[in-house]
């Protein structure tokens, strides 16, 4: 019977192609707006390093002011002091850890002519590669030994490497970068993770940088945070660069790797000596109030997501809603000018069970028809967002439509569908077999 | 086969209530053939309808087969409107979009014979009513007559016992009349039941038993024809 109705159903479609239009296209314009807003949100509140999110851990203490917290009523600040993160660090407490901001440097290619320019870059240590399991193609990250001695060694995005290189093996050139040169220790593959969980201080959705340099060579060589810095306390005048890494300004993100449960009390409870032992020295001034929060912990706290965003799938779903009550008046319309072909069929024997059956079967071809147009309205829809933010870098990363959303979005419309066509259907099975025949 | 007792039918709309049917007995037996006649609006659509299982009876017994159809469900009612009841209506009802052989193909769709069993019986009724040629043909494509014996071979494909049929010929003239009414002659021979309804008296006359229908209920004064033979009381 299967077959049977989805050719009743295809001859119903054409004998009516107007109603049937109207329907499809109803449907796959609330679909594809619910998909647009629905993707972005998901690649928005994605969370790329899952895999190891009960291993990964962002550290926060508070080191901020004792009558005026980071964040009412009582966030802790959401990055370190410079301090902080040497002392957190050369401790070693933890499995991996790294220290990082965000910096640039101004890339000299090679040839005659070939003008310099500026690249972003992450000032970082060795352990943030295997941390955050950054794919290389070529080579591999410096040794632990380069964030002490300061060496001149770079990391170069794959990206940067085609630029420069042309995409080969450029392990052990030499690259100039303000007029230093550096070793080049290894080439990423493709790394993009979206949000970039690591630093959402620093706009989330940003491409990721095309260098990375040791931490300690970025400290000794006065290299420039590009990312926030946030003080509570004034430096002292004249201080200058000293000052600044002395002072209790925070501009670092801290990250520690914790293999299970008990190493990150361990963790935990060598922060908060740590902290206290501080208080001696007359810093910490607050209760204390330190954390460790995993890539998803962390990306809820600061709000990655917008909430504007839910907002706006709000809206979308409502205009999904008023797509299919439009769709449910089509289908009655469509009911009415088929009740004697229903009434006909009832006289000749089909049961209720399967006049409902064979209109859920024609709903559900309409479904599908609305969810593969609603694809390709999803498709346009997103390429729409990419066009108003196209001044936006990190929205090009946005608008991908994986298969799983494909099948979300025909899943959505086939049960839209189905549910704009109950009543309608009921409507339809309950007419009695007679009421349509007499003709007299 | 047929047996009612007292039926009424009661059409209520909001201002007006109609008594369609009042009182109504009749008894059919197996393998007659009766036409039904009668002033307009004196109930004898009605009367197919309830009895064929399209509607529902407001008081009254109806017996089919010895089976009190007011206990029966609606999926039991469809399979015994598909299995037993053959359908034939003034208008022909052929659904426009499908061809001959689909048309006919419908009530066996629903009775579940498999795809083989369905082709022989659909060829069958269509070769019985001389239309073999056409059967990818749309209704629209053919004239009144040949629809109409297009409806006689949808009814007949399941081979039902029991015809009922609503002013067949009405929408006829009288050479086409004359030769549906010889199918339907031929398909009673072989040893089906039809009840008719007619308002030419000629074509009734062609019956075995008449029966008259006035005020909703049948009559024992049909005029100019032999009397109606009551039957139950
Ligand atoms: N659905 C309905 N709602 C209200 N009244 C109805 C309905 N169907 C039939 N009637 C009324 O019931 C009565 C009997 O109608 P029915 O169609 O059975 O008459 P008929 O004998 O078949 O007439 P005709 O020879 O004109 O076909 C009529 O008065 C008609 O108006
Ligand atoms: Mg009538």
């Amino acid at each position: 019977m299967f077959r049977y109705y989805l050719k009743l159903g295809t001859l119903s479609i054409r004998a009516n192609p107007m109603l049937s239009a109207l329907m499809v296209a109803a449907i796959a314009v609330g679909i594809g707006a619910c998909m647009t807003i629905f993707t972005v949100r998901h690649v928005m509140s994605g969370n790329p390093i899952e895999s190891k999110n009960d291993q990964l851990y962002h550290v926060q203490v508070d080191n901020w002011n004792p009558d005026d917290p980071y964040d009412e009523p009582d966030g802790a600040p959401v990055q370190v002091t410079y301090v902080d993160a040497k002392a957190l660090f050369d401790a070693g407490r933890a499995f991996r850890q790294t220290t990082s901001f965000k910096t640039s440097r101004v890339v000299q290619p090679d040839g005659e002519d070939a003008r310099p320019y500026q690249e972003d870059a992450r000032a970082t240590t060795a352990d943030f590669f295997p941390m955050f399991e950054v794919p290389f193609l070529y080579g591999a990250a410096w040794d632990r030994s380069s964030d002490e001695t300061q060496d001149h060694v770079v990391v170069l995005s794959r990206e940067l490497n085609e630029k420069l290189y042309g995409g080969e093996d450029s392990v052990g050139r030499t690259l100039m970068l303000n007029d230093a040169a550096y070793r080049v220790s290894g080439v990423l593959d493709t790394w993009n993770p979206v949000p970039k969980y690591y630093d959402v201080n620093n706009n989330p959705f940003e491409a990721p940088a095309q260098l990375f340099l040791p931490f300690s060579l970025a400290i000794a060589s006065g290299f420039d945070n590009n990312g926030n810095t946030s003080c509570w306390k004034p430096i002292e005048e004249g201080s200058g660069r000293e000052g600044f890494l002395a002072s209790e300004c925070i501009w670092i993100q801290m990250w520690v790797e914790l293999q299970n449960a008990s190493a990150k009390q361990d963790y935990m409870d060598f922060l908060n000596a740590y902290v206290e032992e501080q208080k001696l020295l007359g810093r910490f001034p607050r209760p204390l109030n330190n954390h460790l929060r995993t890539p998803e912990e962390w990306m809820k706290y600061n709000e990655v997501v917008d909430e504007d965003v839910d907002v706006l799938l709000g809206l979308a779903i409502l205009f999904l809603v008023v797509c299919l009550l439009n769709t449910i008046g089509l289908l009655l319309a469509k009911a009415m000018r088929r009740a004697k072909d229903t009434s006909l069929r009832r006289a000749l024997g089909a049961s209720r069970a399967e006049l409902f059956k064979q209109h859920v079967i024609e709903a559900g071809m309409i479904g599908v028809a609305g969810g593969a147009l609603g694809v390709v309205m999803t498709w346009f829809g997103l390429r729409g967002i990419e066009n108003i933010f196209i001044e936006y870098e990190f929205i090009q990363h946005l608008v991908r439509m994986d298969w799983s959303m494909v099948a979300l979005a025909v899943v959505l419309a086939i049960a839209s569908a189905l549910g704009a066509a109950l009543y309608p259907t009921w409507r339809t099975c309950n007419i009695t077999p007679a009421s349509h025949l007499r003709l007299q | 086969m047929l047996n009612m007792k007292n039926v009424s039918k009661i059409y209520r709309t909001d201002t007006v209530e109609t008594h369609a049917l009042r009182e109504f007995s009749l008894t059919v037996e197996e393998g007659e053939f009766v036409s039904v006649t009668g002033p307009s609006g004196s109930g004898k659509t009605t009367f197919l309808n309830i009895a064929g299982l399209l509607e529902d009876l407001s008081d009254g017994t109806y017996e089919l087969d010895g089976r009190d159809i007011s206990k029966l469900n609606d999926k039991e009612r469809s399979r015994v409107r598909n299995e037993k009841i053959g359908f034939i209506f003034q208008s022909f009802n052929l659904i426009p979009e499908l061809n001959i052989f689909d048309n006919v193909d419908v009530p066996l769709r629903y009775r579940g014979f498999n795809a083989a069993e369905r082709k022989r019986r659909i060829e069958q009724s269509i070769e019985m009513v001389g239309l073999g040629s056409r059967m990818q043909h749309l209704p629209a494509q053919l004239s009144g007559g040949q629809q109409q014996r297009v409806a006689i071979a949808r009814a007949l494909a399941g081979e039902p016992r029991f015809l009922l049929a609503d002013e067949p010929t009405g929408n006829l003239d009288s050479q086409m009349a004359d030769s549906v009414l010889d199918l339907l002659a031929e398909i009673n021979a072989a040893g089906t039941t039809i009840i008719m309804v007619t308002h030419e008296l000629g074509l009734a006359d062609r019956a075995r038993r008449n029966i008259f229908v006035r005020d909703g209920q049948v009559s024992d004064n049909a005029p100019e024809l032999h009397l109606a033979s009551m039957a139950a009381g």
